[in-house]
């Protein structure tokens, strides 16, 4: 299993890539910066499963916690809300 | 309305859904019977099975914590059986109100709600929960109000979303049987508050 590199309350973000295939992170979320709320575990890497191989090593996956007016500049509810998201380790750098 | 016994041709989806199943049986992979008792497990599962688990934690403290904890463990601890679930518990509090969406697909915690409903599956839903969740919650007759943070969680991955609801005021002495009928499905999504006890007593 890989690494998990960040730790809970450390800043990240998410890459803004566009690879084609099957990803489980969300366009709207990439290229936002939040923080790390949990590490869920490490599992095998979705994008590679859905590509017939082994998706090993497994991959840490966490969930990021984004305030919504990072997310949408434009948002009309109060400063504190947030959305959260699951993330694996390789969609995300340190911010 | 009774069925006038028009031909209507099968929908694209009911169509593949046949096929597949045909194919399934035809080769041997799986049987009638096999997929008859997994249909029937499906429909066995309800959101009772969740509303349990709510009032569990509402009245044992330590069960709660480790609800929060370890969502599948604690399940497993009432002898619940879900098969690959990983959950996350999610707890309401005067200062948060947490409710769950799945931007991608439709993932929902099934061992424990059943089929989802169809409006969470929605395009509607599903993408403007993320975007504007104080508006959406206005459509369902749920006003929070500013002070209290929102928290939505987009379930992309691995782990599948339970809201735990505060217990409503004036249930004090009530047992967990009693408890459990308060609670709701939509409350364990988040779109909604469980009942108020005025309304089952």
């Amino acid at each position: 299993m890989a690494e998990a590199k960040f730790k809970p309350g450390e800043r990240v973000r998410v890459v803004k890539a566009y690879p084609a295939g099957h990803v489980r992170t969300p366009f709207y979320i990439r290229g936002c910066s939040g923080e790390v709320e949990r590490i869920c575990g490490a599992f095998a890497n979705p994008e590679e499963l859905a590509q017939m191989r082994d998706g090993l090593p497994p991959q840490p996956l966490y969930r990021v916690r984004f305030r919504q007016r990072d997310v949408w500049p434009d948002y009309a509810g109060p400063v504190a809300d947030v959305v959260e998201v699951e993330i694996y380790q390789h969609w995300l750098e340190a911010a | 309305m009774k069925d006038a016994g028009k031909y209507r041709p099968l929908s694209y989806f009911q169509l593949m859904e046949v096929t597949l199943r045909e194919l399934l049986v035809e080769k041997g992979i799986l049987s009638e019977e096999q997929i008859d008792a997994e249909v029937e497990n499906m429909r066995s599962r309800t959101p009772e099975r969740g509303a349990r688990v709510v009032a569990k934690a509402w009245v044992d403290s330590s069960f709660k914590k480790l609800l929060l904890q370890d969502g599948s463990k604690a399940c497993e601890s009432l002898g619940l059986d879900l098969p690959g679930l990983k959950l996350v518990v999610v707890e309401n509090t005067p200062e948060v109100h947490n409710a769950i969406v799945c931007t991608l697909c439709s993932c929902y915690p099934r061992m424990l709600l059943g089929i989802p409903p169809d409006w969470y599956k929605s395009r509607n839903y599903r993408s403007r929960m993320v975007r504007e969740p104080r508006e959406v919650l206005k459509e369902f007759g749920l006003m929070i109000g500013e002070e209290i943070q929102i928290r939505i969680h987009d379930s992309t991955a691995e782990m599948r979303y339970l809201v735990l609801p505060m217990r409503p005021r004036g249930t004090e002495g009530w047992s967990e049987d009693r408890l459990a009928g308060l609670v709701t499905r939509d409350s364990m999504i988040g779109v909604a508050l469980p009942d108020s006890p005025g309304k089952t007593a």
